[in-house]
């Protein structure tokens, strides 16, 4: 029975609640904005759209190109199979949040890959700095599991989430909400470092990796992205958010997810794009909280 | 000896009888253009007159004394190719890289001698740094957003842009030509259609120049109709602009804010020619429409309402410490090299150059009604940006002024053929910058020739200057701070 549930967890997760969340974080920017805004499943359509087109491959470019979006995307359903949405995850063993962690790197790097197969300059440059900030979001994404893992005793992602015990916990758990909200922000190219609607190439970071998929490959770069700022998400509520009484596992989760899609439309609406030579001191910042955090807990 | 004492001295929308423009030797001409650069003059036009007989063309120079509000003109003999100004007098640059195209003199010793409109233009070399760690990037001519085209090559070292190359001419449809031989009836639409957002103003420089070589005088209720037209499109594109510029900071709130308030102002126009962009409105003489009372009414409601929340809205903007540090100290352009480039417009009084029409060569209205003219220091986006809102709040302020104290009298003036053998010299501040037209009428009193500078015809090479040593990633955000056209360099 609790497998079957994890499954339907699994099922919901990976299929409609990515679009749910864009969908309202779009409608949390659209009504600071003083615009309606697009409908809450609009990236849904979209997916299904680009899944009933063909593509175009360029000349210059080899199956490593076609091999990105679709490892992309397996890797991060794959990842998907670890985060407890519900009570458990469908898949659990003592150090999965490691595997969690390199799952997202093989999507980047396939990612990394198929752009730098274009041969386009532009593709180039995001790659460039796609890698760059990275570099810099992994290491805090690992000390803030590393901290959780030390607090609640285990290093698999469903029972890392222990409710703070302490003062000194309670305080690593506020570094550790601070440091993964940045690197949620940084990893899905949400604002303030990158940003997700603007047409400018010489500005994007991630965006301009995907510019020569189309059809198919663009449909599975895009799920692939909504599922991956869902997982980190669900990471984030877990963390802020013990069950609420009266609401259940699944009621906190989808709570505690309307909640985040509202911080993230509400940063976006407020802040305007950091300057790119700025963003790496933003991820240090969010690599010391991290770290600071570790040590709280180490003390 | 005064630098302009062998130079026809006219002022803005007057007309001189083509013989009194002094005609100097070639070497001779070249001393005067240098002479008038050092003392402080500005090259408003250069541009090149067919020999009557066969090869080469004789030059012509308009040189703006801002201080004192005079145009000087000077001509050269015919020649077929001259020792290169620009590298004395850098203003000349696309001046003469013009001058080769379009009447085949050649400038000896140019630094940088490519097409600018022609054929031929986007297959020339660029320019280009070797070495295993420089990259070349090629944006263009086709973008991903809805602007026009035009062709960016970047040399950078990773992320800093070592030289920024421009290179337009897509847009060239042939205004120029499709104006010599003129007036006839389609004269004043080619004139409004040089550069889309800038019509009113392209309108009234053509009319002027229409007006100066017929010898009409405009009625001043004309003239303030006019103004207000003017100013309006300003306010329009400035708020455009800001929002623009939010738009590419990712700053979600005032770019929504800023594109309806735009639509507020061009709806004024829509009021006012039955066009969103005022086409139409202007007519050589005077104007096509009043403004009846009601009408001034409701506009002066517009204006009040954009008052207020133009003010708000900029304060949100300009108080967002995100904002101020995306702009600030991005894309600096020194008040040297504006003046060495002879740089206009709003983006030349962000960097400390105190250039503006309205003020410097006064004309119609302005000549009663000042609008104050603002400087900033600085130099970069934040400056441009800033400049903006300033200067739509001022013609806001203007605006309700003019509409409460409109003079009566007359709509148009009869404004008849032009009168042969003169030349007529007309500037506008556009929203953008100077606008201006030249003419010159041959014995039947028709266009000889009939030329256009549009101010982003200026102001482009100082968009590559700003580049110089920057983030590529901050190229686009520099590049909507200038707001160039590329159909007004074009033409």
């Amino acid at each position: 029975m609790e497998t079957l549930t994890a499954a339907a967890a699994f099922a919901a997760m990976a299929l409609v609640v990515p679009h749910v969340l864009l969908g309202l974080v779009n409608k949390t920017k659209a009504a600071v904005g003083g615009r309606r805004g697009p409908p809450v499943l609009q990236t849904l359509y979209d997916v299904r759209k680009l899944l009933g087109k063909g593509a175009v491959y360029s000349t210059t470019t080899t199956w490593m190109f076609r091999l990105g979006p679709v490892v992309g995307l397996a890797a991060t359903l794959a990842a998907a199979t670890l985060v407890p949405l519900g009570a458990v995850p469908l898949v659990a063993f003592e150090g999965d949040a490691i595997l969690f962690a390199y799952l997202f790197a093989l999507a980047r790097f396939v990612t990394v890959t198929a752009a730098l197969d274009t041969g386009s300059s532009f593709e180039g440059m995001g790659s460039s700095r796609e890698v760059a900030f990275s570099s810099l979001a992994e290491p805090a994404l690992i000390l803030t599991f590393a901290s959780l893992a030390h607090q609640a005793g285990s290093l698999s992602l469903g029972g890392m989430f222990s409710p703070p015990t302490g003062v000194h916990s309670a305080a690593s758990t506020v570094l550790a909400v601070g440091s993964l909200f940045i690197v949620l922000l940084a990893e899905n190219s949400r604002l303030p470092v990158d940003d997700p609607n603007t047409h400018l190439e010489l500005t994007m970071v991630h965006e301009v990796m995907v510019l020569d998929h189309g059809g198919p490959d663009l449909a599975f770069i895009l799920h692939g992205a909504a599922l991956k700022l869902t997982l980190m998400a669900v990471l984030l509520v877990r963390l802020v958010m013990p069950v609420v009484p009266g609401l259940g596992a699944w009621g906190t989760a989808a709570l505690g997810l309307c909640g985040a899609a509202v911080a993230i439309g509400l940063v976006e609406s407020t802040m305007a794009r950091l300057r790119l030579v700025h963003v790496p001191q933003l991820l240090v910042a969010s690599v010391c909280a991290a770290a600071f955090g570790l040590l709280l807990n180490l003390r | 000896m005064s630098p302009a004492s062998r130079f026809a001295s006219v002022r803005n929308g007057e007309s001189i009888e083509a013989s009194k423009v002094p005609v100097v030797s070639a070497p001779e001409f070249r001393s005067a253009l240098l002479r008038a650069g050092a003392a402080g003059y500005r090259l408003a036009a250069l541009l090149g007159e067919p020999a009557p007989a066969g090869r080469g063309a004789s030059l012509l120079a308009v040189l703006a004394d801002d201080a004192a509000g005079k145009l000087f003109l000077v001509a050269s003999e015919p020649v077929e190719r001259f020792p290169s100004l620009t590298p004395d007098l850098p203003q000349a640059h696309l001046f003469e890289r013009e001058l080769r195209e379009s009447c085949g003199v050649e400038p000896e010793g140019h630094p940088w001698l490519k097409p600018v409109r022609r054929d031929g233009a986007e297959t020339a070399a660029f320019f280009r740094e070797e070495g295993s760690e420089v990259h070349e990037v090629a944006v263009g001519p086709i973008h991903a957003g809805i602007i026009e085209p035009g062709h960016f090559r970047f040399q950078c070292h990773g992320e800093v842009v070592h030289h920024l190359e421009v290179q337009l001419g897509y847009q060239h449809r042939g205004a120029e030509a499709l104006l010599r031989g003129g007036p006839d009836r389609r004269s004043l639409a080619v004139a409004e259609s040089v550069c889309g957002d800038t019509a009113v103003g392209h309108a009234w420089a053509h009319c002027a120049v229409r007006e100066a070589l017929a010898g009409t005088l405009t009625p001043l209720r004309a003239e303030a109709v006019r103004a207000v037209a003017l100013e309006v499109e300003r306010v329009a594109n400035h708020l455009g602009g800001l929002g623009a510029v939010s738009n590419d900071i990712g700053f979600l709130p005032a770019t929504a804010y800023f594109g309806r308030m735009r639509g507020d102002s061009l709806n004024m126009l829509m009021a006012m020619s039955g066009n969103r962009y005022g086409k139409g409105l202007l007519k050589p003489g005077g104007v096509a429409f009043d403004l009846p009372p009601p009408m001034r009414a409701a506009m002066a409601e517009t204006v009040a309402r954009s008052s207020r929340e133009v003010a708000e809205v900029g304060e949100m903007f300009f108080s967002e410490p995100s904002v101020l540090g995306r702009l600030e100290e991005t894309g600096i352009v020194t008040a040297a090299v504006c003046r060495d480039l002879g740089v206009v417009g709003p983006s030349a009084r962000a960097s400390g150059v105190d250039r503006d029409v309205r003020q410097d060569h006064a004309h119609g209205l302005y000549r009663f009604r000042h609008i104050p003219s603002i400087k900033l220091e600085s130099g970069d986006v934040y400056a441009r940006t800033m400049m903006r809102w300033l200067e739509a709040k001022r013609s806001l302020e203007f605006l309700s002024v003019a509409l409460a104290r409109l003079p009566e009298g007359e709509l148009a003036a009869p404004c008849g053929a032009p009168a042969p053998g003169r030349l007529a010299v007309a500037l506008v501040e556009g929203w953008r910058g100077e606008v201006c037209h030249i003419a010159k009428t041959g014995a039947r009193g028709t266009f000889d020739w009939y030329k256009v500078v549009d101010p982003s015809f200026h102001n482009w090479m100082a968009l590559a200057m700003a580049m110089r040593g920057g983030e590529i990633s901050d190229f686009p955000l520099c590049n909507k701070s200038f707001d160039l056209s590329y159909a007004g360099h074009d033409l």
